[in-house]
């Protein structure tokens, strides 16, 4: 393989008596899209959590850029380059959509504290960028006509969408999708694929998408690791997981 | 951007104006002393509303012992200026820093407590400042330090009032502010997109214990004694209502806020229990009818009429 951008090996973390992911071995090379499927359940927000550093494993390495972030907080973590979206969605609901996105370029930000509160130096210049940098993350994703509204009073596509765009100004290298089309309606889940596939082009990103409807991936992803019961079952190219018969096992619940 | 700088300067403009008239008012004996003592009174009100007001509601940590941090401010004014006859200013940035080192201290191991928890430690260790100070003979005990020299005028109050409130202002509208607010929306969010929480929650509770400190020196060098009587917990609870009656995460609020309770509390001065009875029907009905607050997570200048003034953009 060519350099893994992130490499989990051997992680497994134990909640309670319960293995909600167990030897856990995955690679991510630079500039890939790959997918996470598994069913409801599988432990694929856990191994998100695990990346991120929400969760410690119980046993494991994971490397990014060739460095350990095991024991890393979930901010030092994104300051590395690793951003991420919500299986349920956590936007700062109460304020703009705009601010939404602005918060998010935070570790970008080249003011200090006293540059900030006498409104010198760097301040207004990076002010500026940081607003039209945002509004250009809005247009992408067809929020820019919404940019003063509350984030809660968006449809829940849009919702959606607004996530994406907020990770993005954290500018990662690797962005973590978690169930990104969920509660779409097909339209929009198709619309919201293509534009993955396009800011993965444009911005020359990793991609890692969760989904557990597995049609969904079969088009976007050029690899896809397959989890049940915390344990990858199956990994490789869309074609050979479709015809991997543990995958069908776990898809149609055979007991076979 | 250049808007930004604009709006600032149209407000310092206003702010000025306002102190102008009041200021001729003042000298002119048309307000007199007594007024003039609540004017003050309100100017230092403000300023503790709108400290606390950055940690409970720009950043969302439930503080409940400001006026511990007022008390290490207003001790460490007057020992400055009257045993080591230091300047008036020195001594207001002593205090400033005193109590703001004590609120990093504080801050750092409390603020990984959350809600409940948080009120009740920092109203625990506000009550704990004030024992210490009791119990301090160097400083007058529970009988209370004498011999201040009269520092504070209105001009003095005024002055740093102006200068908390702009610093505030501008805290909040920028990086470090949006982190902050960030904080109070979602935390596992903010972290999520680079921000460290703890420092973030700490820097809030640091400047807000430095200008009640501030507001400490303000308030000692207006009378001739103060005792540890003055910064018990239900002054700190007095703060909170001024912040929760005008509006968490506004500036205009905490104004209003001083505003409004600093003049219920004057008016109502010889009835002191009417003036509980007042505090509970307004906060009652402000929770049914308003429970934001007057200008919850609002400021003036984004209003109708201001809009026109101040044009777009916020702050
Ligand atoms: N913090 C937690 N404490 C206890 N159990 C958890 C925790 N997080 C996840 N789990 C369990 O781990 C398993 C995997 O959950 P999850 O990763 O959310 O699945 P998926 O995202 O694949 O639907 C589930 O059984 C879930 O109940
Ligand atoms: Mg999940």
């Amino acid at each position: 393989m060519s350099e893994a951008l992130l490499k989990a090996e051997n992680v497994s973390i134990v909640f309670g008596g319960l293995k909600a992911v167990s030897d856990f071995d995955f690679y991510i090379s630079k500039g890939e899209l790959v997918g996470l499927i598994g069913p409801n359940g599988a432990g694929k927000t856990t191994a998100f959590n695990l990346i991120t550093g929400v969760y410690q494993p119980t046993t494991g390495s994971i490397e990014f850029n060739g460095q350990s972030i095991v024991g890393k907080k979930p901010y030092e973590i994104t300051q590395r380059g690793i951003a991420r979206t919500f299986q349920n969605i956590r936007l700062f609901s109460e304020l703009s959509v705009l601010d939404n996105v602005k918060i998010a370029y935070h570790s970008h930000v080249k003011y200090g504290l006293a540059e900030s509160v006498f409104r010198v130096g760097r301040y207004f210049a990076e002010e500026k960028k940081i607003a039209e940098e945002s509004m250009k993350l809005l247009k992408i994703f067809k929020l820019e006509a919404h940019a003063e509204e509350q984030a809660k009073n968006l449809p829940y596509g849009a919702q959606r969408r607004l996530e994406i765009a907020r990770a993005l100004a954290a500018k990662p290298k690797l962005l973590l999708l978690d169930e990104p089309a969920a509660g779409m309606n097909p339209q929009e889940t198709r619309e919201l694929m293509d534009m993955i596939s396009w800011i993965r082009r444009e911005f020359g990103l990793t991609v890692l998408l969760i989904e557990h409807d597995m049609s969904l991936v079969m088009g976007i992803c050029e690899r896809i690791y397959v989890l049940e019961y915390g344990m990858i079952i199956a990994n490789g190219t869309p074609k050979d997981i479709q015809a991997n018969p543990e995958v069908i096992r776990a898809y149609l619940g055979g007991e076979a | 951007m250049n808007l930004l700088r604009k709006n600032d300067l149209i407000m310092l403009g206003l702010s000025l104006v306002i102190f102008a008239v009041l200021q001729a008012l003042i000298s002119t004996k048309v307000l007199s002393s007594f007024w003039e003592l609540n004017l003050i009174i309100i100017g230092i009100n403000v300023i503790m509303a709108a400290s606390l007001n950055l940690i409970n509601g720009y950043t969302g940590q439930f503080s409940l012992g400001h006026a511990g941090f007022m008390a290490v401010g207003a001790y460490t004014g007057v020992v400055m200026t009257v045993f080591f006859h230091l300047p008036f200013i020195v001594s207001l940035v002593g205090g400033a820093v005193l109590a703001g080192i004590l609120g990093f201290l504080i801050g750092l191991p409390t603020l990984r407590l959350r809600g409940d928890y948080l009120a009740i430690a920092t109203l625990g260790l506000g009550e704990i400042i004030r024992i210490i100070i009791m119990n301090m003979d160097y400083v007058g005990g529970a009988a209370g330090f004498k011999g201040i020299i009269h520092h504070t005028s209105f001009a003095w109050v005024f002055v740093v009032m102006l200068f908390v409130l702009f610093f505030i202002k501008n805290f909040v509208n920028s990086s470090h502010g949006r982190a902050c607010i960030a904080i109070r929306e979602n935390e596992i969010a903010a972290e999520a997109m680079g921000i460290n929480t703890t420092k973030y929650k700490v820097m809030a509770f640091t400047i807000g214990a430095a200008f009640a400190g501030v507001a400490g020196g303000l308030f000692a060098h207006n009378f001739y004694i103060i005792s540890p009587g003055s910064f018990t917990f239900l002054a700190s609870f007095n703060y909170l209502i001024m912040v929760v009656m005008g509006g968490l995460g506004s500036i205009t609020g905490s104004i209003a806020g001083a505003f409004v309770v600093t003049f219920i509390s004057a008016a109502l001065a010889a009835w002191p229990e009417f003036r509980m009875i007042i505090y509970a029907l307004a906060l009652i009905l402000l929770m049914f009818y308003r429970p934001q607050g007057l200008f919850g997570y609002m400021e003036i200048t984004s209003m109708g009429i201001f809009r026109r003034i101040f044009k777009r953009g916020h702050n």
